[in-house]
């Protein structure tokens, strides 16, 4: 039987259904809800790519099961993380340093050092490649991540 | 696509009757209009249009993997015809409306598919110059264009009310260009303009083809075999009838795939099916690979330079000689967005969207597989992750046709993580065997190499698609690997040279070109074996190459020469005369003239090794680099940037495992990469060379990675590698033995 739920995502409640209580909750995000940021890289928690944050805390949503994401958990997308207008300062600093390939990956860096910010205001090149040695990046953007994340936390 | 057809006279030209386009965003109509717009390469109208509202639309049959051309080909186009960007749409990689330019891929995307736009976008404005003489009364000499509008003799004119909604009807003859603007006029090309496509990837709102949907479109998954070469003995559909929003199971032959209602359901459904399959072990014993390749047999030796006599060289009395063998792993793609497609079969008709690196020829491809006339089949182009080379995009494509049209709705295929590392094709082993002789002054006499490497048969040059193979539909029967023969060849100067690539009848799987396609591996060896006659003759590798590169070669002796400032490069033999402590530390050098007619890429490597672990870590990279004219330089160092990233990483790490069935690296665990602490500082410089022909980057800079490493393992430790990866299980065994 299929069964729905109220997420809090982006700051708007949203029902989802599923017929699986193990569905993870990437595919609610990007097909219930049809959001692009959260990205499906391979479904093992081994490349960031489907990076979104729980209250706060960057997590790997292919690997969340929909059954345990309680309603008044605060999800956020990378669609989610701009205050309005106004990009959030690792957005921003993303487009500055053109910090992108393909870009598939981007939502997973983003996300994840958004979290690293939260915790670590001025971080070092080591602080960072150590908070995003889980992403995966395959056109080899790492530099301009690296580069961009210091750009963000200068801001 | 909409496509909303008028008929309109032409302004330019003879008054043929001309079709002029708009499109809208709707998809559901396919091939529902099928009155074609021109797609050839000799007409101005295949690769530009400007409506009404003074939009330029550019078709471009060459398309944006995640290299940044989407900007760089628009930047083109708005320098040679004097609008702003912010006036250009560009449609790319779609068979009803994009010219053929080939496959993207060889990094000519810019260099020739670039250039063809440049042509065009020429011939437009000339045209358009010549028709405001005429209705402004003024001599097109005393006409400027600033911004779409032509003006001189105090009058002006737009381009739109020129030619707005209407066809231009004026042909190209590469053989006879038309006059392009004088490069010191560009303001847009050599110039970093922002990615077009950046800001959208950092807020959700870019549509990747693995985001892409249309109305009433189901899901699918494909079950690959256990093994490759297994054949589909049976099937149990009811194993996942409790699996709610299952639609239908698939088999056609040794094809097998779940098609569902939502995407969850079609995962569980492909991981849940009980099917049985028959056993095979097609594969060779991996620890014996190389032994395997040496014993392939040989259909064909392609001779690719032969100067004065190396046999006789060799023989000669006194020749010091020396040899090595060298290797280079299977590769995968590793795109880190699993494939992706969606089709539609409609009125007999196919419409494919996939990230195909070259639509065109998946078209071809699509219709010898359902055997429909190619202009009853269009495909696509949606962006998708990287890929690096031929990937699965066109194999996900394949299935998505096959699956919708088994079920008669459009249907999207997802891959998984597995079926990505499973089942898109590889990149080669390669072998290779070098020798050389020396006099007794140290000057090198000969050279020989062979290279052995898979076949590229008749017939085509594409990739079998899986779904094809599974399912016995027709297809090209011998996979084409990519040009990897190319670079066999070397650019130094040596009084005999003989260099063969034996190509092979086999190789264990399916082909296909990944970044630098034997560009790289064959770099490898000939670069790293100058730095072994190098270091034989005493002398430093700089003034080696130096030595034997051709004098009249000015660009590639300018580049080396940067180098060695960039890298403050201090003149020497390798290895390096002082060791000490755990940490060994050195620097290597190589160079490459691109294909021996290209891009010139010189790079210096500095490393550390770990002589108890075997690690090798490569804090620093040098590159200098001469594409000749640079579009957009900042575009151009991403991608060199990403050329040593990605390389680094196959040089250290990458093999592909497999046992005698099938692949079993298919995870990120099993085939890991390069991760964010092990990357090393890149260093740049860019030789800008406006008035010559603008060369592609988007990979031959990683065509000199592998052997600069090679090369600074050497100066560190006196330890020569010559098997990649270079793991620290071989580093050891290397000192050990050494």
């Amino acid at each position: 039987m299929a069964k729905s739920k109220l997420l809090n995502v982006n700051g708007k409640r949203v029902p989802v259904r599923y017929d699986d209580p193990q569905m993870p909750l990437l595919y609610a995000l990007r097909n219930d809800l049809g959001l692009h940021g959260p990205r499906f890289g391979c479904g093992l928690g081994q490349c960031g790519a489907c990076t979104v944050h729980i209250d706060g805390k960057a997590v790997r949503s292919c690997q969340t099961q929909i059954a345990t994401v309680e309603p008044k958990q605060k999800i956020v997308t990378l669609e989610g993380l701009a205050s309005g207008e106004k990009l959030h300062p690792l957005q921003q600093a993303f487009i500055d340093e053109q910090a992108a390939q393909c870009g598939y990956c981007i939502n997973g860096m983003v996300m994840q050092a958004a979290d690293l910010l939260a915790k670590n205001k001025k971080p070092t090149d080591a602080d960072i490649k150590n908070a995003l040695a889980n992403n995966l990046c395959r056109c080899g953007t790492h530099v301009r991540i690296v580069r961009a994340v210091k750009r963000a936390a200068a801001a | 696509m909409n496509i909303q057809i008028s008929r309109r006279d032409a302004l330019l030209g003879s008054g043929a009757l001309v079709v002029s386009f708009s499109l809208a965003g709707a998809l559901d109509q396919g091939l529902a209009q099928t009155a074609p717009k021109p797609v050839t390469l000799t007409a101005v109208d295949s690769f530009l249009a400007i409506d009404k509202s003074g939009t330029v639309t550019i078709y471009s049959g060459k398309v944006d993997l995640g290299t940044g051309v989407y900007t760089a080909l628009q930047q083109i186009a708005a320098d040679e015809l004097d609008v702003p960007m912010s006036r250009i749409e560009m449609i790319q990689g779609d068979t009803l409306l994009t010219p053929d330019q080939g496959k993207t891929w060889a990094s000519i995307t810019i260099q020739v598919g670039g250039m063809q736009l440049r042509q065009a976008a020429a011939a437009a404005r000339t045209a358009l110059i010549d028709d405001a003489a005429k209705r402004l009364g003024v001599p097109t000499a005393q006409l400027t264009v600033t911004d779409g509008v032509i003006s001189g003799g105090g009058k002006k004119v737009t381009y739109t009310e020129l030619i707005g909604g209407k066809s231009f009807s004026i042909k190209l003859d590469p053989k006879q260009p038309v006059k392009e603007k004088d490069p010191k006029d560009y303001k847009l090309v050599g110039n970093p303009v922002a990615r077009l496509d950046i800001p959208a990837k950092l807020t959700g709102k870019f549509t990747y083809m693995q985001d892409f949907r249309i109305p009433g479109m189901l899901h699918g998954r494909v079950v690959r075999p256990p093994a490759i070469g297994a054949k589909l003995e049976s099937v149990d559909e009811g194993s996942i009838k409790d699996v709610p929003g299952i639609v239908k199971v698939v088999r056609d032959g040794d094809f097998l795939g779940v098609i569902a209602a939502n995407e969850w359901a079609a995962i569980r459904g492909a991981r849940e099916l009980k099917a049985t399959w028959s056993t095979a072990e097609t594969l060779p014993d991996q620890a014996k690979l190389w032994d395997y390749v040496r014993a392939t047999k040989v259909v064909k030796d392609e001779v690719t330079s032969n100067v004065g006599n190396t046999a006789e060289a060799m023989g000669k009395d006194g020749a010091k000689t020396l040899q090595a063998t060298y290797d280079f792993a299977i590769h995968t793609h590793g795109s880190i967005g699993p494939s992706c497609a969606v089709a539609e079969f409609k009125n007999g008709k196919l419409t494919s969207w996939s990230a195909s690196q070259a639509t065109h020829a998946l078209r071809g491809q699509l219709a010898q597989m359902f055997a429909l006339p190619p202009e009853n089949v269009r495909c696509i182009y949606v962006d998708g992750a990287g890929c690096y080379g031929r990937n699965g995009h066109e194999d996900a494509a394949a299935d998505a046709a096959l699956l919708a049209k088994a079920v008669g709705k459009p249907v999207r295929v997802q891959w998984s993580r597995a079926d990505e590392h499973g089942w898109d094709p590889k990149g080669p082993p390669t072998l290779i065997d070098l020798r050389a002789a020396m006099d007794a002054a140290g000057n090198v006499t000969a050279w020989e190499s062979e290279f052995f490497i898979p076949q590229a048969g008749p017939g085509g040059l594409d990739v079998p698609l899986t779904a094809a193979t599974l399912a016995g539909l027709p297809q090209q029967p011998v996979p084409f690997p990519g040009n990897i023969f190319q670079d066999s060849a070397i650019p130094y100067k040596f009084a005999n040279v003989k260099t063969v690539c034996h190509r092979l009848e086999t190789t264990p799987f399916r082909p296909s070109w990944i970044r630098t396609p034997g560009r790289m591996q064959n770099t490898y060896a000939n670069e790293s074996f100058v730095d072994e006659l190098a270091a034989a003759a005493g002398m430093d590798p700089l003034d080696f190459r130096l030595k034997y590169l051709d004098p009249s070669d000015k660009r590639g002796i300018e580049l080396l020469q940067r180098l060695a400032q960039l890298a403050n490069w201090q003149k020497r033999p390798s290895p390096q005369s002082e060791v000490s402590g755990n940490v060994a530390k050195g620097r290597g050098m190589s160079y490459v003239k691109y294909e021996l007619v290209r891009t010139y890429i010189g790079v210096v490597a500095e490393v550390d090794v770990d002589r108890l672990s075997g690690e090798i870590r490569v804090p620093k990279f040098y590159v200098v680099h001469d594409c000749g004219q640079i579009i957009n330089p900042d575009g151009l160092k991403n991608q060199i940037e990403g050329c040593v990233v990605q390389t680094v990483s196959r040089t250290l790490i990458e093999e592909l495992k497999f046992n005698r069935s099938q692949v079993t690296s298919l995870d990120w665990e099993s085939y890991p990469i390069l991760k964010f602490p092990q990357v090393p500082e890149i260093i740049i410089d860019l030789i800008d060379r406006p008035t010559e022909k603008p060369w592609g980057a988007g990979e031959p800079a990683a065509s000199v990675i592998p052997s600069a490493i090679s090369n600074a393992v050497f100066d560190a430790t006196s330890v020569r590698l010559r098997s990649i990866p270079f793991t620290p299980a071989k580093v050891k065994a290397a000192m050990q033995g050494s």
